[in-house]
């Protein structure tokens, strides 16, 4: 199969790979960039765990082809600390036991930031409602939401 | 599938090169979160992806005197957050907001909720009842399809090979209008419609209803326009009575199949029990809105 | 299941003292850090060069016998670089191990793993490619062409049970019925345990109340599909990273099912996303391994999610039977269960398991359980989160409702009357010692949420569980480094991110330490002894047990190394708030010395200070729950929403107890969905029908509301911390207790699973029609 070249910025940098048409953009995150703190826990964009941003916007890398991120922008969860401190979404699932398993926990990550960056006194109605795309089997989501609204009252406040 | 290519089309001239020169399959990609579902469970094999959120004509949103022109691969987030839309028409982004997730949201747009063809596609009834007319182009040129008319099957449209749909007109409405979508769904959220009833209604100034469209999906192999439920509510002022005519008439026309989404009987059932709740919250809407739709 | 303990097995007296660090927050939790930022490493985040991409050819068909498979044109694609069948994997004889919960047959699991004669399942492997990258696998995939004799199948298991239904093993004859049968069944085996006189308990009762329910299958929905990374070398040792509760049981199996020595196979559990009992088996090493072996080169296999769904392990679907007689004033006097549960394509369902908690909550004199375990074509049922358990309390806790509103008696009341405490007489054998049964349904009828006024299409649900813990096989190995600080290698996976901490915290409390001084991983297999799968709730307990003893080995060494110094006895030194101390004024007048003091000097007194365990842990102290569920219903759509969810629930002595909350909270929620919306859906042809999270329904986070979450501690008098195992309980109780609120809603009870809406609807017009409810 023919391969094609993409150059793209991810968490800043810029990066280029080759891709088969078929290969998603978290194929490509994960197989070709071996950035793999983004998850693939179905491929059909019913579970979240792929989350990313692309541009800006909250998405499914399962969904979107690798071939067609040329020139844009992503942001991963590799992206998300910055160096030796961590972000408070990050801090705080920590504090509030808010990941067991932690496998669904990037993708989690990834949409409560964008949550907050459009939303940053969120009701937990629309914080459950926001994350409804991003499916979590072992917490039950209840320390979920504590911990996202624990971080935006932070990022209020700060 | 070994030969799969990939192309980017920036007008729909190039895309409609691309596609009549491809002897072999043609999937458009808009979104994409149909269309690489399809792909990676191996239920299509195309040649060619052609990628067409690069057109200036499917990507843009603009409010004109006679009404609003949505571009086909707009996402639902885009439409969202815009705020004129939503508040012309609140029914149509009632289905938009369903679609899917957040993250599906950012994708997702009408055009390919449309032309994909599901009978539960979620902006497809309320889009009905919208009135809404496709804008579409292929190898003849333009033309005009309402959209009740592009779907015709699960998966299958009317459109012929090279064309794509590029905008949706939705006339302006009167004052006193209103429009609302709901589904049925097991879950609060992510599921397929089991059923979904779109209604959209102009009230005159006395209260009575003027004119009203009422369409139905996921009943069917495709979205349905139910004349009889509309004529349940023109002329009424949206009483018990007329409700009870409405919901008779949205069951009578439902056709539904037994699958692992919902039975006959449920859906048949609860056709009737949203028409009646959706036909109310239009209702209200029209009477709260003052200007123009 | 066994029901005494072994003569060999370890159990430590609990002992009642003041803890420090036990049963408070750790300041830190050595995994979040690392599944936060991306960088933790699950089994598909790992590489290796040169590695190839493996790909499993599946059945399309639910019942067939392979009667060829050609696959020469694969061969020769290019970049196909080996291919695997039945005919590269040896036969397995008839041979029984445990693998977590449940036990496995050799012979069956050669053939879940690759078909032999016959595909007994939609997603049965026939073959495995192994190829430079995921398309080309692909494609090669395509290429062998598999000619199959379709035969008639069957899934639902009463269908299966009958004696004209299609046959899966020509071989197998109910065990349990003397005489042996003479024809072959797909009833594997017949089970009943009893205590007592049963007709003579009903004769005995005012009410007696009979119902059969049933449920489908349900998955555990791990949001990790499985994935494996094999190396295999000749010389040296073959290399295996998956995603697994247990490496040292994957490790036996995989060196049995390739015939390869134990001592040449490395498996390293990488971290895991999430089990639940699911990842008790294995389903890709082998294959991996083979391939690997084939093409002389490491072989990287990721399961979809639809194979995930088609190919793993699911429950049983059931059907059951519930008889339980009571006297007016409110005394279960007979309890009777049928139990009959799918075990899938092969024999060997979590039927045992079940039987021991159908009535244990009760202390009931004449029981009788009986049960049959069937094989259908479906795949082989896995464990999930107490399995089998909260199929049966599904029956048992809404008759146990239906007897207490018929005598007039409150729900929590009623189970007072009859609870289970030390010293009730179970029906499969032992007496319970101290349990905390009576403590949680008190705490229930006492909490704020009995007292929410529910509105109408309002209803409030009660239901209860019981789990055991299990023990078995567990070793810890501990070393203290020069500067003091603590490193423990457990062979136990830490399935849930929190069990590293819990075992951190009881070192650290053991030793005398702070917890940020001992870090706790899991060592792979060429580590430790054996270590058994981290199944039955006995992560934290018996690993707890383990690390426990070896800290008291440790400490002997300390202890040694002090007494060195002070040129005393080993005996006149005594471990104390994390000082060795002379045992009394007498010894002298010596300086306490610390861990760090110890480690420091500990070259000039005689060497490295170490202490390790190899323990078969006790069967360990059962656990119980209690649940209060508000619903309110849509009369119209049958749509349920849940409004407020409690459980109460013993922990013996919660180590991390934020920890344990949020294992409470999520088994609950599994729970929840499994209740109302989750269930496999399979065609007429056996094919399943929604094989992906869209049509598999688990919760979303708007679908569930708070749960509320009590720990109560009735110490486990076999555990130096009272500990009893927690993870499993949670599970239990919810398709009961959300029953039982239906009913109260709205007048319908339901005994069909799941509790949908379309059926729901069903059930609120019927009973409109009819007037009555029966």
């Amino acid at each position: 199969m023919q391969k094609y070249h993409v150059t793209a910025t991810i968490n800043g940098d810029e990066v280029d790979f080759l891709c088969e048409p078929t290969q998603s953009l978290l194929d490509v995150l994960r197989d070709e960039l071996h950035l793999t703190g983004t998850k693939e826990g179905c491929a059909t964009g019913d579970c979240g765990a792929c989350s990313v941003t692309l541009d800006g916007t909250l998405v499914c890398s399962c969904l979107v082809l690798g071939a067609e991120v040329g020139g844009k922008s992503i942001e991963t969860i590799e992206g998300m600390a910055e160096g030796d401190d961590l972000h408070p979404l990050q801090q705080k699932f920590i504090d509030h036991i808010a990941l067991q398993c932690g496998i669904c926990t990037p993708g989690l990550l990834v949409a409560s930031k964008k949550l907050l960056e459009r939303n940053p006194d969120p009701s937990e109605e629309e914080i459950r409602y926001w994350l409804a795309g991003n499916l979590c089997r072992c917490t039950g989501y209840q320390k979920i939401v504590e911990a996202v609204v624990d971080a935006a009252a932070e990022m209020r406040n700060s | 599938m070994n030969d799969l290519r990939f192309e980017f089309a920036d007008s729909l001239e190039s895309a409609a090169r691309l596609i009549a020169a491809e002897p072999g399959e043609v999937r458009v990609l808009a979104g994409g979160t149909d269309v690489l579902v399809q792909l990676h469970a191996d239920m299509i094999e195309p040649d060619l992806i052609v990628d067409i959120k690069r057109i200036p004509e499917l990507r843009a949103v603009s409010e004109g005197d006679d009404g609003w022109r949505v571009g086909a691969a707009v996402s639902g987030l885009e439409l969202m957050d815009n705020a004129k839309f939503c508040a012309a028409w609140p029914g149509v982004m009632d289905g938009v907001r369903l679609i899917g997730s957040v993250q599906i949201r950012g994708r997702a747009s009408i055009g390919g909720n449309v032309c994909n063809a599901s009978p539960a596609a979620d902006s497809v009834p309320p889009m009905i009842a919208a009135g809404a007319i496709a804008t579409v182009f292929g190898p003849d040129g333009p033309r005009e399809v309402a959209v009740q008319d592009i779907g015709i099957g699960p998966g299958k449209t009317s459109l012929k090979k090279g064309e794509i749909v590029v905008s949706f007109f939705l006339p302006k409405r009167p004052a006193r209008s209103g429009d609302a979508y709901q589904r049925f769904t097991p879950r609060t959220e992510m599921d397929i419609a089991v059923v979904g009833v779109g209604v959209n209604l102009t009230l005159h100034d006395t209260g009575v209803c003027s004119t009203a469209r009422v369409a139905v999906g996921a009943v069917a192999e495709r979205a349905l326009l139910v004349d009889e439920a509309a004529d349940a509510l023109i002329g009424s002022s949206i009483d018990e009575a007329a409700l009870e005519q409405l919901v008779s008439a949205v069951r009578s026309a439902c056709r539904p199949i037994d699958d692992k989404r919902g039975t006959k009987e449920f859906r048949i059932k609860v056709a009737g029990v949203l028409a009646e709740r959706v036909a109310r919250i239009a209702y209200r809407r029209a009477q709260e809105a003052g200007g123009a739709g | 299941m066994a029901a005494g303990p072994s003569p060999y097995s370890t159990s430590f007296a609990y002992e009642d003292k003041k803890l420090k660090v036990v049963g408070t927050k750790p300041l830190e939790r050595p995994d979040a850090v690392d599944k936060v930022t991306g960088r933790a490493r699950y089994a598909a985040d790992y590489n290796l060069p040169d590695q190839l991409v493996g790909k499993v050819l599946r059945s399309p068909h639910a019942h067939a016998r392979i009667l060829s498979i050609d696959t020469s044109a694969a061969d020769a694609l290019p970049g196909v670089k080996a291919i695997v069948t039945w005919e590269d994997f040896p036969d397995m004889p008839v041979e029984h191990a445990a693998s977590g919960e449940l036990m496995i047959n050799y012979r069956d699991t050669t053939r879940n793993m690759m078909a032999r004669e016959k595909v007994l399942y939609d997603g049965h492997p026939v073959a495995a490619v192994a190829a430079v990258s995921e398309s080309v696998a692909k494609r090669g995939l395509k290429l062998i062409k598999v000619e199959y004799e379709v035969l008639p199948h069957v899934i639902d298991v009463e269908a299966a049970m009958r004696s004209d239904a299609p046959l899966l093993h020509e071989d197998q004859f109910t065990k349990g019925i003397d005489p042996k049968p003479e024809k072959p069944s797909n009833i594997a085996t017949r089970l009943e345990s009893k205590l007592g006189d049963v007709d003579a308990g009903f004769e005995e009762a005012d009410v007696v109340i009979e119902r059969e329910f049933r449920t489908k299958p349900v998955h555990q929905g791990y949001i990790e599909p499985q994935a494996s990374i094999a190396n295999y070398t000749d010389g040296g040792q073959t290399e295996v990273w998956t995603s697994t509760q247990g490496h040292f049981v994957f490790r036996a199996q995989i060196a049995k099912l390739l015939q390869m020595d134990i001592s040449k196979v490395v498996v390293t559990a990488a971290e895991l996303g999430g089990g639940f009992g699911g990842k008790n088996n294995v389903y890709l090493e082998p294959l991996a391994v083979a391939l690997s072996r084939k093409s002389r080169r490491p072989v990287k296999m990721v399961m979809t999610r639809d194979e995930v769904f088609r190919a793993t392990g699911p429950t049983s679907g059931t059907h059951t039977k519930v008889k339980i007689g009571a006297t007016k004033d409110g005394r279960i006097t007979a309890a009777q269960a049928e139990l009959n549960y799918q075990s899938g394509a092969f024999a060997g369902s979590s039927l045992p398991l079940a039987t021991i908690t159908v009535f244990t909550r009760y202390d009931i004199e004449n029981v009788l359980v009986t049960g049959h375990d069937v094989t259908c074509n479906r795949p082989k049922v896995a464990a999930y989160r107490a399995p089998g358990a909260p199929m049966i309390a599904f029956g048992v806790e809404s008759v146990i409702d239906e007897l207490a509103e018929r005598l007039k008696i409150d729900p929590l009341s009623f189970r007072l009357k009859n609870a289970a405490k030390e010293g009730t007489q179970t029906h499969f054998g032992p007496r319970l010692g101290p349990v905390g049964y009576v403590e949680t349904l008190e705490r229930a009828q006492a909490h704020p949420h009995m007292l929410e006024k529910l509105g109408p299409n309002q209803g409030r649900g009660i239901a209860t569980g019981f789990w055991f813990t299990l023990g078995k096989e567990t070793s810890a190995t501990l070393n203290v480094g020069e500067d003091g600080s603590v490193s423990v290698i457990v062979g136990t996976v830490d399935v849930t991110g929190g069990g590293r901490s819990a075992l951190a915290m009881v070192i650290a409390e053991e030793l005398g330490i702070s917890v940020d001084k001992v870090r706790v991983k899991s060592g792979d297999t060429s580590a430790l002894g054996f270590n058994f799968m981290t199944a039955g709730s006995r992560g934290t307990a018996a690993g707890s047990m383990a690390v426990v003893k070896a800290s008291r080995d440790a400490i002997e060494r300390l202890c040694e190394i002090a007494a060195r110094k002070w040129e005393v006895e080993p005996d006149q030194v005594v471990w104390e708030d994390g000082h060795a101390r002379p045992a009394s004024a007498n010894v002298g007048d010596f300086e306490p010395l610390s861990i760090s003091d110890l480690a420091r000097q500990a070259g000039l007194f005689g060497g490295t200070i170490a202490g390790h365990a190899e323990i078969d842990a006790a069967m360990g102290g059962p656990g119980f729950g209690t649940h209060i569920v508000d619903v309110e219903v849509d009369r119209q759509t049958g749509a349920v929403k849940v409004l407020r969810y409690t459980l109460i629930q013993d922990a013996g002595k919660a180590v991390y107890p934020s920890f344990v909350e949020g294992q409470f909270q999520g088994g609950a929620v599994q729970g929840i969905g499994m209740a109302l919306n989750e269930e496999y859906i399979y065609s007429e042809k056996g094919t399943l029908e929604n094989p992906g999270f869209l049509d598999y329904r688990v919760p979303v986070a708007s679908d569930v509301p708070f749960i509320n979450t009590e720990i109560v501690e009735v110490p486990n008098p076999a555990h130096p911390y009272g500990i009893r195992g927690i993870g499993e309980v949670p599970i239990i109780p919810p398709i009961a207790a959300l029953s039982n609120a239906i009913y109260h809603a709205t007048g319908v009870r339901l005994r069909d699973h799941p509790l949908s809406p379309p059926k729901v609807l069903k059930a609120i017009d019927e009973s409109e029609h009819a007037g009555i409810e029966d």
